[in-house]
């Protein structure tokens, strides 16, 4: 199963012209969202406020190497690596679904554009597709049970949904239902194959097509966010906050002393 | 002065809803992310601003003075024990203080509410709150003060 590229067996059924046709009706429905979403909550219009208030403010001048070099941070540190998650569960969580979607979107890519006809596509490609998916059941049903803060902070029940979920649930919806609809290929069972297919297909629809109302749009926004968070305290305006401590000796070992014992 | 969470800090963490003495701290339903939902009731204890490890949470005035410029900020550096104040006055006056972290750890002594028995409907009819009277170390109990007595010494 694992090796098998499922949309070369599905090119029986529905023609590769209509599959690539809905990949970029996605990549569509992704890229509008996000300008709606942009438009809409004036996203754009913060940030440069803000960075403007931030350059009012700054105690030095950032230039454009500094910048470029601190580009290249945010994307090692904050893009590719979540560090700035001050929980090594929700880091690792996300860390798996970050990567497991990457796998799943752009294998599913180019299984569909160039592999969808013929039946010797790399097994490499099934098999990363496949990993991709269950990278993204793995984290994804561990923040959703455990690790998301309605539950762990608030103390809701997994089962509560709001609006907010509708991001996650319709990630996990899509792997959980590609991964279903794969094995069922492989087994052929036909009625059951269909259903699950459908369910992919829908679940995949909402998630690229709910964008203007769901969190998909963060993966675009949060590396800005983060660069402006390190250009802050570059130029030194700090977002306001008073610079660091000089760790002055008459505090003693602070939080590190030993605990009290009075009570 | 209320809190206030800048959206594009927070993470949902969820560390300000864990340390609010007030409960009032919450998970916005529509985004996921850190909400004061009753600012009317924060009283300004600083609590979640310190705690938060983003520095996403400002405290500001109403809006009658909130205008004038000025700003309290927080900087909460747990690795060096120590707690950074900055405040900026309206007149453009600045005044900077550190002040050393005095709590336990972050993370450490919390209740574990969720594993305690559920309470029986006469204790939910209690006036008393949760873990009283063994949480006052008091061993005679509450003191029981009878109708009649509240009535002495009010004068209408």
């Amino acid at each position: 199963m694992i090796t098998i590229n499922p949309f070369s067996e599905l090119s029986a059924l529905i023609p590769p012209l209509a599959m690539q046709a809905y990949v970029i009706l996605m990549v569509i429905f992704v890229a509008g969202g996000t300008i709606l979403d942009m438009a809409h909550k004036k996203s754009a219009k913060y940030f440069f406020q803000n960075s403007q208030k931030a350059k009012k403010s700054a105690t030095n001048e950032v230039s454009g190497s500094e910048k470029v070099s601190i580009a290249f941070k945010t994307a090692t540190n904050e893009v590719l690596t979540s560090s700035e998650f001050c929980s090594t569960k929700r880091r690792v969580a996300h860390l798996l679904t970050m990567y497991g979607f990457l796998l799943f979107i752009v294998t599913t890519v180019i299984m569909i554009f160039n592999y969808s006809t013929t039946s010797n596509t790399p097994s490499i490609l099934p098999l990363l597709w496949h990993l991709g998916a269950a990278m993204l059941c793995v984290g994804g049903y561990w923040f959703w049970f455990f690790i998301r803060v309605d539950v762990a902070a608030e103390g809701n029940k997994w089962y509560r949904v709001v609006r907010a979920d509708l991001f996650v649930l319709s990630l996990l919806a899509t792997c959980s239902f590609a991964l279903i609809w794969s094995y069922l290929q492989a087994s052929g069972i036909a009625g059951w194959q269909t259903l699950f297919f459908g369910l992919f297909i829908l679940s995949s629809t909402i998630l690229f097509g709910g964008v203007l109302w769901s969190k998909f749009a963060h993966m675009f926004f949060k590396p800005a966010a983060a660069f402006q968070k390190r250009i802050t305290k570059a130029d030194g305006s700090r977002e306001n906050l008073p610079a660091p401590a000089d760790r002055p000796e008459q505090f003693g070992l602070g939080i590190k002393r030993e605990a009290p014992r009075h009570y | 002065m209320p809190t206030f969470v800048y959206m594009t800090r927070c993470d949902g963490c969820g560390h300000c809803v864990d340390i609010c003495p007030s409960d009032i701290m919450h998970i916005d339903k529509t985004i996921r992310r850190a909400v004061n939902i009753e600012p009317n009731m924060c009283w300004e204890c600083y609590s979640c601003v310190k705690a938060c490890p983003q520095n996403a949470i400002d405290v500001r005035g109403y809006a009658d003075f909130a205008p004038l410029g000025h700003s309290v900020r927080v900087l909460r550096e747990e690795e060096k024990g120590t707690i950074s104040w900055k405040i900026k006055f309206r007149d453009g006056r600045e005044k900077n203080f550190l002040s050393p972290i005095t709590t336990k750890p972050w993370g450490e002594n919390i209740p574990k509410l969720g594993d305690l028995e559920m309470p029986d409907q006469n204790a939910l009819d209690s006036q008393l709150l949760c873990f009283e009277p063994d949480a006052l170390n008091v061993d005679t109990g509450l003191p029981v003060i009878s109708k009649d007595k509240l009535k002495e010494g009010v004068y209408y």
